[in-house]
């Protein structure tokens, strides 16, 4: 029985981690990170995720890329916790100098694949120019598949990131070619850097669009870890078609005056707004 | 003395008829290649590969940057891929993914791109692909070559395969005359010179690099001597041979099926010219221009592409030679 109590306590953990990660670089993106934070959490630590922080190449490990690379600081403290290096590390987000071979930091402002010379242990690709990961996961799921490996990728999307073309030349081709060891999730925290996702330019339905694409589509609550739990063994379960986790989420979660609100897309919080802000996640 | 090409009666094969042998006898070899195309797979003849191992062949239909996010996908996990597409589709079309997948991380991926330069023809402006050189050059990590012919393809593709690097290889559409000797050995950042001459030096590649033998051959009836050095690896590029042709003749003119801009005359002069050489240096190619529909030779011949055209500019390297 998953503990969805101490997956609770650790997401607060990792949302303190996010926003002091922002703080301490005064650069990043706090509102798509807390928007994401619950699902990771659930995947990485609530025994979703088949993986070994000690050999980041195990061959039989399952893959997750972040497609919405601005989300890193979410990506970076889920590996710093899973063990892939040490937490201190976190406070080299977005610097220069960290603990790359060539003294360079190896966080960063948008993921670099591990075997970059500048990437992080467990970081499966390099993302950060939107819409490119879910090709990138495609191309690993089918190279699992002819391995012969049962090991599955996770890619996770943003709702604003699926304005990009190349996302529904990957959705066409995934559903053609029936790749379920794939699952996508959309962060669909209705924001973009502009405003709105549906005042820019409005990408639904979404559940009918990926129907139509031949995908499974489960859709819910992002923050409900029980529904987050269930999805992923759902998705894992359907076979000849992918599966997108359409999971509704709220920019900024857990921070009050971050929530939903689009103005801390891209923002660094100042010492006041850092300090309530983590009074609130103390609570 | 080294031997006189008998370029007109030379045999001629397609480059990318080639490639897609090739490909056939290294998917053999290594079972964990994959080999990727995007709707064009008869006219790149990837679909040779297709034939022979359907199951690591992916079309990804046309859809040029998701083919390229799949390709570094299964180079990530440790396989060897290949990606085809025209020139313009390929290089153009997905620069941007090449530039955020391929080159950052250094992925094992090699894109073989058909239908570089003008000599696609008929089809026009729009498939005609003359800056693909400059945008793959400008991208750090990235290998880029341009062979002469046939012979030389072969020896590239079973030379790089096994450098799990990225490459940009780039093939035209039509047969080129088989100027390579059999026993060429091709390496990396390496030029070979075909023939040596004392007044000028042309630096060429691809089908350029025949139209140059020939091109010496005639200027050697009318007493000018021309050396012709075929620079396939473009880059990384052989500058001790760079220098040592220019410092030996005082005039280089180089040429290639590409835009003057950002192709083998840039990356000659950035050499030349941090090298403080002395030598008169004159680009020939594409000017700064779109080309236009006709038979491919046709189309050649209009935008200067022929031994006339690079005869003007190794007589008018030479006058600014005399001039200094």
């Amino acid at each position: 029985m998953t503990d969805f109590e101490n997956l609770k306590q650790i997401a607060k953990q990792l949302r303190r981690e996010i926003v002091t990660m922002v703080y301490n670089a005064q650069s990043g993106h706090p509102g798509g990170s807390l928007s994401a934070i619950d699902i990771l959490t659930v995947l990485y630590f609530g025994g979703i995720l088949r993986y070994d922080p000690k050999n980041p190449d195990w061959e039989d490990r399952d893959r997750f890329i972040l497609s919405k690379g601005h989300a890193s600081p979410a990506l970076y403290s889920v590996l710093a916790y899973a063990g892939y290096f040490p937490k201190e590390e976190l406070l080299t987000y977005r610097k220069t100098k960290g603990y790359a071979p060539d003294g360079y930091s190896r966080l960063q402002g948008h993921p670099a694949w591990q075997h970059n010379k500048h990437g992080a242990p467990g970081v499966e690709a390099s993302t950060g120019s939107l819409g490119q990961g879910l090709s990138v996961a495609i191309g690993q799921a089918l190279s699992l598949k002819l391995w012969g490996k049962d090991s599955r990728v996770y890619v996770m999307l943003g709702d604003g990131e699926i304005q990009e073309g190349m996302i529904w030349e990957a959705a066409m081709f995934a559903g053609h070619h029936k790749i379920d060891n794939l699952c996508a999730i959309l962060d669909n925290n209705n924001l973009q850097i502009d405003g709105d996702v549906r005042e820019i330019i409005n990408i639904h339905p979404l559940k009918e669009k990926f129907e139509a694409f031949r995908w499974n589509v489960i859709e819910i609550d992002g923050h409900d870890y029980k529904q987050i739990y269930d999805a992923f063994i759902r998705a894992k379960n359907t076979k000849g078609k992918p599966t997108i986790i359409i999971a509704h989420t709220v920019k900024g979660k857990g921070v009050s005056f971050m929530e939903n609100n689009f103005k801390w897309h891209g923002v660094a919080p100042n010492k006041e707004d850092y300090e309530k802000a983590i009074a609130e996640l103390m609570a | 003395m080294m031997t006189v090409i008998d370029i007109k009666n030379a045999p001629k094969k397609a480059i990318r008829d080639t490639y897609g042998e090739v490909l056939v006898e290294l998917g053999k070899m290594d079972p964990d290649m994959v080999v990727l195309d995007a709707d064009l797979s008869e006219s790149t003849r990837t679909h040779k590969f297709h034939l022979a191992y359907p199951e690591r062949f992916f079309n990804a239909g046309i859809a040029e940057q998701n083919m390229i996010g799949i390709a570094a996908g299964f180079a990530y996990t440790g396989r060897t891929v290949y990606a085809s597409s025209f020139a313009i589709f390929l290089s153009g079309r997905a620069w941007e993914i090449i530039r955020q997948q391929i080159a950052y991380n250094k992925l094992n991926v090699k894109l073989v791109a058909s239908h570089g330069g003008v000599s696609v023809g008929q089809d026009g402006a729009s498939h005609q692909m003359n800056e693909d050189i400059s945008l793959m050059r400008s991208l750090p990590n990235m290998n880029v070559i341009v062979p002469a012919d046939s012979v030389e393809m072969e020896k590239v593709l079973k030379k790089v395969h096994y450098i799990k690097e990225p490459f940009y290889i780039r093939m035209g559409r039509e047969k080129f005359p088989v100027i390579m000797p059999s026993d060429y050995e091709f390496e990396v950042g390496k030029g070979y010179t075909l023939k040596e001459g004392s007044d000028v030096s042309i630096i060429a590649c691809g089908v350029m690099v025949s139209i140059a033998l020939q091109t010496a051959y005639e200027l050697e009836e009318e007493g000018i001597s021309v050396e012709v050095i075929n620079m396939a690896s473009i880059k990384p590029i052989d500058k001790e041979l760079i220098i040592q042709t220019a410092n030996k003749t005082g005039a280089v003119v180089t040429s290639e099926e590409h835009s003057v801009i950002g192709g083998l005359g840039s990356a000659v002069a950035e050499v030349l010219s941090e090298e403080g050489c002395n030598a008169v240096l004159v680009r020939h190619g594409v000017e700064d221009r779109f080309a236009l529909s006709g038979p491919a030779w046709e189309v050649m011949e209009e935008l200067g592409l022929s031994v006339e055209g690079l005869k003007s500019k190794v007589k008018y390297a030479l006058e600014k030679k005399c001039q200094k």
